[in-house]
């Protein structure tokens, strides 16, 4: 199963969320783990800061009590597709729900100075590309949004985000990056190197029994 | 070249370097539980594939679970339609392919991170993952253990193996012995107050020194399992006698096995001359009871502490301070030993296990919960401590000093049960996480150790337990 490719570039307009340690409890709040599904996520992201009622599975954006202060509900920011935001991002729980909820509501990057492990490593899978800058250039770019420009645009295989001609070079890993352009399913890609794994497994077995004592 | 006991298990398990430059990592161990597992089941369907090795993985569900089933284990104790499709499909699916799993009917059922060591899962020199991030908390035995992604459960149930780059290295030692009514929940908040909860990120954390080497597993899974509350996706401890002792007393591996095991489980340590990327030593006997009082763990002071003010700090931490502030209704001169509380939570895997249930009963032992508070409730980590508590009597003396005793379950430590906070409570909770609606939408969450949550409940505020 391959999810498509996506675009070689990422053009669009830039949410602000100027807050340290945004944990995936608040990205998407623990009721909506209760869904057995991939995708429909995009009504429940943030759903702490976007209403002000509470929100239950099944539920959607127009039977609820909307935060007018909240910027993804005010035009143009509801339709946004890249993240500004702070320090250590995705903290917290593993829960790939958070990065579901993302990507469900259009969002295709995320710019912060540092995320949390899981999360990151999570946003690849998903196609969600996460962006890590220095603290400096994050305070120049919130700084940025608001007096100059509020559209970014980000090439994927340059490494660089662009805002109102100001360039910035980012680094992330090849391959983790090609995961996002060519849209690649690990689980096939690894299966190609079965022979490998069960050699692997086959001395181990061997020298270290214990932990196929109940096979 | 000498090597740090994440080196060691790193290259224990390393099956091959990819040509993208990451390594694939062989996994022992891996744990589920019906949150993070349905659409990784179903990837798994879809692309026609059955587990690798079926007996590598290990069932149960434990979030969604009600503790109120006096008995009744059984699914129609879930009254909660939604949580029910979870704990059904679940079920589905281990059967569909042939999984262990500890349904909600079997007395072994619990959080995964407390039966799975209690069990004999979980032993040392293990790669051990789960779809959830305080799968740390085996690091405990000396296991390269951490918290995966859905997509990752699939590809471990598919492969078992995962594709991962190294992490750096990080030694916090812990030296001295603590206060009395100081336990090890106290000293990995202080530890995170101090390095923040990014202090670990990309880093496996190794956590040594005169104390670790003095306390329980019970306690050192208590530290491993807030490793993530620092960053660290990986926490670990060296495996000794003490570890050796709790493995044969809880699995069931055969004379012959257990001695070859030992032998190899004698090698996983840190070599004398390892270098780390990052150090601290804590001096551990100056520490005193710690309490969150905002909303992430790093927002944790002395119990009976200043909480910082706004003014007072730089420019970049304000708004934080001021937001947290804020939403845990704390005013500008208030201290924590000010606040009133409206309920306690001593469970989750972080202070659910036998120790923790035995210490919070020592402090309400014939007394009573103060009337301030609207409920307190005891969940233990799983059948097996619910039952050796009984055992003991604890139940009793929880349920004289007017605690609710619960059947176990993650419970209120975030609420995806009918367990949890209603806007504005204020809760004492053993658990791991005080984000903003983590047990319950607008619910303020104070994290503290099992004898402060206990003393809380009788005092109705937080107080010094020594
Ligand atoms: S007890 Fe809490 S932290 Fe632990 S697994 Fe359950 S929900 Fe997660």
């Amino acid at each position: 199963m391959k999810m498509q490719g996506n675009e070689l570039q990422i053009h669009g307009l830039v949410a602000c969320i100027d807050r340290d340690n945004i944990d995936t409890d608040q990205i998407i709040p623990t009721e909506y783990l209760k869904s057995i599904k991939k995708f429909g996520f995009e009504d429940y992201l943030f759903d702490g800061w976007r209403y002000l009622d509470d929100g239950k599975l099944g539920i959607t954006k127009e039977q609820r009590q909307i935060n007018e202060d909240f910027i993804l509900n005010n035009a143009p920011y509801d339709q946004a597709s890249i993240l500004l935001t702070r320090d250590n991002f995705g903290c917290g729980s593993s829960r790939e729900h958070a990065v579901w909820a993302l990507r469900d509501f259009g969002i295709k990057t995320v710019i912060a100075s540092s995320f949390g492990d899981i999360f990151y490593n999570n946003c690849f899978k998903n196609g969600v590309l996460p962006i890590k800058l220095s603290k400096e250039q994050i305070e120049e770019l919130f700084s940025q949004t608001q007096d100059t420009s509020n559209e970014i645009t980000v090439s994927l295989d340059a490494k660089k985000l662009t805002i109102a001609s100001v360039e910035y070079s980012f680094e992330v890993e090849d391959n983790l990056l090609e995961r996002i352009i060519y849209g690649l399913d690990d689980v096939d890609i690894t299966l190609q190197d079965k022979d490998v794994i069960k050699e692997f497994e086959d001395s181990r077995m061997k020298s270290k029994p214990w932990i196929y004592a109940n096979d | 070249m000498p090597k740090t006991l994440y080196d060691k298990l790193w290259n224990e398990h390393h099956i091959t370097t990819l040509n993208s430059g990451e390594s694939l990592l062989y996994i022992d161990r891996h744990y589920l539980h019906e949150v993070t597992s349905p659409q990784a089941f179903e990837g798994l369907a879809k692309k026609h594939l059955v587990p690798w090795r079926l007996n590598a993985n290990i069932a149960t569900p434990d979030h969604n679970v009600p503790t109120e089933r006096g008995g009744a284990f059984n699914m129609e104790s879930i009254e909660d339609e939604i949580s029910k499709i979870q704990v059904v499909e679940l079920d589905k699916n281990c059967n569909r392919f042939g999984i262990k799993q500890f349904d909600i009917t079997s007395e072994n059922q619990g959080i995964v991170h407390v039966i799975g060591p209690e069990l004999g899962y979980t032993l040392p020199g293990m790669t051990i993952v789960c779809g959830d991030s305080h799968t740390s908390t085996h690091g405990a035995f000396g296991c390269l253990a951490m918290g995966i992604g859905t997509s990752e459960v699939e590809h471990v149930l598919a492969t078992q193996s995962l594709k991962v780059s190294k992490l750096k290295n990080m030694h916090v030692r812990f030296d001295g012995k603590p206060q009395t009514g100081v336990t090890s929940k106290d000293i990995v908040l202080y530890l995170i107050g101090k390095i923040g909860t990014a202090g670990g990120n990309g880093h496996a954390i190794e956590f040594s020194g005169s104390y670790i080497e003095s306390i329980s597993m019970e306690a050192r899974m208590t530290i491993c399992n807030m490793a993530i509350e620092a960053g660290a996706k990986v926490g670990l401890i060296a495996p000794d006698a003490t570890t050796i002792d709790y493995v044969r007393k809880h699995s069931d591996l055969d004379s012959n096995l257990l001695e070859q095991a030992e032998a190899h489980w004698d090698t996983l340590k840190t070599d004398q001359m390892a270098v780390f990327n990052k150090e601290i030593i804590i001096d551990i006997s100056s520490i005193k009871s710690q309490v969150t009082w905002g909303t992430s763990p790093e927002m944790v002071v002395d119990f009976d502490g200043n909480i910082p003010d706004p003014e007072l700090v730089s420019e970049d931490k304000k708004k934080n301070i001021q937001l947290a502030k804020q939403y845990m209704g704390i005013e500008a001169d208030e201290k924590l030993t000010d606040l009133k509380f409206d309920k306690v939570f001593i469970g989750s895997c972080t202070n659910s296990r036998i120790e923790d249930l035995r210490e919070a009963a020592s402090i309400v032992e014939g007394k009573q919960v103060a009337d301030t508070i609207i409920e307190a409730i005891v969940v233990p980590g799983s059948g097996m401590v619910k039952l050796q508590a009984e055992a003991e009597g604890l139940d009793k003396i929880f349920e004289d000093a007017g605690f609710v005793w619960r059947d176990p379950g993650c419970s209120m430590c975030l609420g995806m049960n009918p367990d949890q906070l209603k806007p504005y409570e204020r809760c004492a909770s053993t658990s791991n996480r005080n984000f903003e609606g983590r047990q319950g939408n607008l619910g303020r969450t104070h994290l503290m150790s099992p004898m402060m949550a206990a003393l809380t409940a009788i005092n109705g505020t937080v107080s010094n337990p020594s």
